[in-house]
């Protein structure tokens, strides 16, 4: 119905209300300059100064060069803007012999974070649909394993990890990552899904069953179109998880598939040597930039989500 | 099902495209900096003039980062053709799992033990009279970095030793000046510990607490003063407010801070900064008084692998590690010294020839990395940076625990 | 799905047991194979690599009497339940205000959410300079005259980790608060109609309608939250590197040092043996509260 960008872009001088009709389901406003709006509006914009601090500080910095950054008040805009440490954060910053900066690994980043989410989530949604309406005896056994699972601190199952790995003879290669990646994401997604999946109206589950409708009928033709909020957080978690992890791209795979993390760190941790805190900056944000924008586009998704979602009221 | 079968379908497509060629080779390292990746770039170098290729495999953060890594891939079954860790106790049980590539014949060819230039480093990779790692290079510790323009601005003049800086420290206060910079890196506190131990110590007592591990004598009046100057040490480090080692580099640098205790790897700070040695600030190493300096440094060690060819390429790397021409170009470009002595460092700078000079009089001693274990080294980490951090602890306090923790000490 | 005799068991839900053979996998072989295995290798003195020589309690004895394990231990108490607390609150707050039809609420859903984009190391790094005394806030207000103001949370052992939980939050809260709102638009808007109806107010209509109606999304988010105290690792090491001294230092850390830096398994096993024990202390009696006894259709 209404689409947010369209009224807040032309909210600037506009009277009137914008009619979310899909929108929110709180209780009702109205009325623009009461103290209640003033009160409501002043909360959100100081919170989200606080939120943006940092933001700012980063690009700041990035935008200055060293001599300017060590001179030392972080606040302060640049002097003389200049753009190199991106150029450099992007395509010059070594790696030990490797000089082309993050370029080098943002695909295989990719190559890694799609099948990854991907997969996870598949996992996970079927795994929470089948808790969640298809009990069967040991069932939620498994899932309080699962949610134990979840605070598993991972650096300790680094080793029993590559064991295993070893062992049906995925190590190093993509796809043990893959694997990896799914299964320390499947706790917290599994338990997201079934706590989505049993709060949705049973009688929706109990109609598709008598029409006669399947296990894998009424998941693909009945719960996915219902969940889509749900499937929109569980790929901000996945993706920034995934996007920028370290450890198990580093540990689990090869130098020919490192993610672009293994670059940031090297960016970022270099021990030994001058810290260019401008580059470091850059290369952060770069880094930060593919799940900015899916948080970005799924934002709209989460809130036409919401009103796919209102169907059911 | 279909799961497995994209399982299958994966590991097949991947198994085709890592049929490696026999010498390619891959070599993983924690050298990323500016000055350590044109070091290694020398390596590479080298080894690529033999006809095979040195495949980069570089990822930063010593210790806790790269380690559990290269160790992981060893013991995945699938391992990389070399690797850099500290020579000294790190590599040894990988060793003892029979996972590493024997070099002796390698060693024995190029007559190892006859021209390097501290034979306590190729003990460090020998076990049970095999050698199995290359050093490449000596870093040392004991290095005091004063600088000149800090003592000009207080209107004393430059500390020739650790005492006269303990002297100096009050004038410095008066300026707003911190005496000695320490980040707060719990290595870094251990690191001037242990430099005070050799420096004001002396190697006897250095040798009776980390290599005999004496609690006694840990627990003695001896070490008492290392702890008393210790104390001093904490007292001049107050307000130093940094964390990495490089940004207490920078207070000396630009005369916030008097000096600093530090590897000599502190040197490139000063280069970078376009510093003069003997102008802008002064260098002395075992803090001007015990001219001792610790074999800290790194070597390279080879898992074992199947393949012949790649075997055959270990051997040439090993080789090329170690021959003069390297090992100049490498150390001149890392600013570390050279493992033989047969080389001539023409192009070092003052404070380097300084380090050289001790090195040729025989003053070197083993470095904590060779002579107690990670396990034992981090439980004094955390001692020292408890102590600097908490003044409540007093130096009686902390060397009751040191002594403690020497005793349980391997 | 009741549980009445059917002619063969195992062949009921048969697609229901076949999807979740992934997540039967994972929770017997990695989760409760990983535990067993580290809690056996606890027992031994296992150092570079793990290996069964047995030296009984003696890691945990070591373990206990580390007074950096103690430190740990007392740290991520204060920062868990702080966390908590804090990470409810403000999630469900910022999600409540954004769910008042207010305009913007795109613009300020993506503010309040990107900084779960940034990894751990990455915010830690940057609020290591904002509440760094030197050029950070602290600067800032000396050099607009109030010369004897201190702000540095990261160099006094006895905040520090205040200064941890600054950041923490920051990262995210924006999470939660996605969390809440998704579950604040799951709730009927007749709901609504109905309290106004009968002339309840706001915030009663949020303790005891809205909020108990949301339940399942208050566990998930819970668990997600605890998960990550429990976990707490990378924003440490980032932000103070455990310091100043070890003031700032977690169990997490503590187990990963002694495993790879310190190269003794055996000591870090101990220490993630206790940290896992504590987590089973708190599932089990929920666990058990949520599924045992009575059977739920």
């Amino acid at each position: 119905m209404s689409d947010p960008t369209l009224s807040s872009a032309g909210a600037a001088a506009t009277v009137g209300s914008p009619g979310l009709v899909s929108g929110p389901a709180g209780p009702r406003p109205r009325r623009r300059f009461s103290r209640r709006n003033i009160f409501l509006y002043g909360t959100l914009f100081v919170i989200a100064v606080y939120y943006l601090l940092p933001l700012y500080v980063m690009v700041v910095t990035s935008l200055k060069g060293m001599p300017e950054v060590r001179l030392g008040n972080i606040f302060s805009p640049p002097v003389e803007i200049t753009f190199e440490p991106w150029v450099k954060a992007w395509s010059e910053a070594c790696t030990g012999l490797n000089c082309d900066g993050l370029s080098r690994g943002f695909w295989n980043s990719v190559r890694i974070t799609v099948p990854s989410v991907i997969l996870s989530i598949a996992i996970a949604s079927i795994n929470g649909y089948a808790l969640a309406n298809w009990r069967f005896k040991g069932s939620e056994t498994f899932f309080v394993i699962l949610i134990f699972g979840a605070f598993i601190p991972y650096q300790v199952m680094l080793y029993p990890i590559v064991i295993l790995l070893r062992e049906i003879g995925l190590y190093g290669t993509l796809w043990g990552l893959v694997i990896v990646h799914s299964i320390f994401g499947m706790p917290i997604l599994t338990l997201l899904f079934r706590n989505y999946f049993t709060s949705l109206p049973e009688e929706l589950f109990k109609a598709a069953r008598v029409d006669g409708a399947g296990f894998w009928g009424i998941y693909f033709r009945i719960m996915v179109p219902m969940s889509l909020p749900i499937f929109v957080v569980a790929m901000i978690l996945q993706i920034t998880g995934i996007w920028n992890d370290f450890l198990f791209g580093v540990v689990y795979t090869k130098p020919d598939i490192y993610p672009m993390t293994v670059q940031l760190n090297n960016i970022v941790n270099s021990v030994q040597g001058v810290k260019e805190y401008n580059v470091n900056m850059a290369a952060t944000i770069l880094t930060g930039l593919v799940p900015l924008v899916v948080y970005f586009v799924s934002g709209k998704l989460f809130v036409r989500g919401i009103a796919a979602g209102a169907v059911k009221g | 099902m279909k799961f497995t079968k994209t399982l299958l379908a994966g590991s097949a497509a991947i198994a085709l495209s890592t049929s490696a060629f026999a010498t390619d080779l891959e070599v993983t390292h924690w050298w990323t900096s500016g000055g350590e990746a044109a070091a290694v770039g020398e390596f590479a170098k080298a080894f690529d003039a033999t006809g095979n290729k040195w495949v980069d495999g570089a990822i930063a953060g010593s210790g806790g980062t790269a380690r559990p890594i290269m160790i992981s891939r060893i013991t995945g079954g699938d391992p990389m053709g070399a690797t850099q860790f500290n020579h000294g106790r790190q590599a040894e049980e990988l060793v003892e799992a029979g996972l590493m590539k024997d070099l002796t014949a390698v060693a024995e060819a190029g007559k190892w033990k006859d021209v390097i230039n501290e034979i306590g480093l190729l003990d460090s990779c020998t076990i049970d009279g095999k050698i199995y790692c290359a050093p490449v290079n000596i870093h040392s510790w004991q290095w005091l970095w004063l600088s000149n323009k800090a003592f000009a601005d207080a209107g004393v003049a430059v500390p020739a030793n650790w005492n006269e800086l303990v002297a100096a420290a009050p004038k410095l206060r008066e300026k707003g000046m911190v005496p000695l910079a320490v980040g707060g890196q719990p290595w870094q506190t251990t690191g001037v510990f242990n430099v005070l131990m050799s420096g004001l110590g002396g190697k006897d007592l250095y040798l009776k607490v980390y290599d005999a591990k004496d609690a006694e004598v840990a627990g003695g009046a001896d070490v008492a003063k290392i702890f008393s100057a210790l104390n001093d040490a904490r007292e001049m480090s107050r307000g130093s407010n940094v964390q990495d080692w490089n940004q207490a580099t920078n207070m000396v640098i630009t005369g916030k801070a008097g000096g600093q205790i530090m590897g000599d790897w502190a040197q490139g700070e000063f280069q970078i900064a376009e510093q003069v040695a003997g102008t802008d600030y002064s260098c002395l190493p075992g803090l001007g008084v015990n001219e001792l300096l610790s074999t800290n440094g790194d070597a390279f060690y080879f898992p074992k692998v199947d393949n012949a060819e790649i075997s055959a390429a270990q051997d040439k790397l090993a080789e090329v590690l170690f021959a003069p021409t390297t090992q100049v170009a490498f150390n001149l470009k890392k600013g570390s010294l050279p493992i033989r002595k047969d080389v001539d460092l023409a192009a070092a700078n003052d404070c380097m020839k300084k380090g050289l000079a001790i090195l040729a009089k025989g003053g070197l001693v083993k470095s904590t990395d060779q002579l107690i274990s990670p396990d034992t080294a981090t439980q004094i980490d955390d001692l020292m940076t408890q102590f600097f951090s908490d003044e409540s602890i007093t130096p009686e306090d902390a060397q009751k625990r040191f002594a403690g923790i020497i005793k349980s000490a391997d | 799905m009741s549980a009445q005799a059917r002619p063969s068991q195992l062949f009921k839900n048969l697609n229901a047991k076949i999807a979740s053979i992934p997540m039967i996998l994972t929770a017997l072989v990695v989760f409760v194979g990983g535990t067993f295995w580290t809690i056996l290798y606890s027992f031994t003195d296992s150092k570079l690599l793990p290996r069964l020589r047995f030296v009984g309690l003696d890691q945990y004895e070591r373990l206990w009497s580390a007074p950096r394990w103690l430190t740990s231990i007392e740290n991520l108490l204060i920062y868990g339940i702080l966390s908590l607390i804090f990470s409810l609150v403000i999630g469900f707050l910022l999600a409540a205000l954004l769910d008042q039809k207010i305009r913007f609420e795109d613009t300020f859903r993506t503010i309040f959410l990107y900084p779960f984009a940034l990894s751990f190391i990455v915010t830690g790094l940057v609020w290591q300079w904002i509440l760094n005394p030197d050029f950070g806030v602290q600067k800032v207000v000396r050099s607009l005259g109030f010369d004897s103001f201190v702000f540095d949370p990261l160099y006094n052992s006895d905040i520090v980790i205040y200064g941890i939980l600054i950041a923490g939050l920051w990262q995210g809260t924006g999470l939660i608060m996605c969390l809440m709102l998704a579950g604040l638009r799951g709730i009927d808007e007749d709901i609504w109609k109905a309290a106004r109806v009968d002339g309840i107010p706001m915030w009663k209509t949020y303790l005891f309608i809205v909020i108990p109606m949301m339940r399942p999304v208050f566990i998930t988010t819970l668990v997600i939250i605890a998960s990550g105290i429990v976990k707490l690792y990378d924003l440490v090491v980032a932000q103070t590197g455990g310091g100043p001294g070890i003031a700032s230092e977690v169990p997490a850390k503590y187990v990963y040092d002694f495993m790879f830096r310190a190269q003794n398994l055996g000591q870090g096993f101990a220490g993630s043996t206790m940290m896992l024990l504590s987590v089973a202390i708190v599932i089990i009696p929920w666990a058990y509260l949520e599924f045992g006894g009575k059977k739920r259709v």
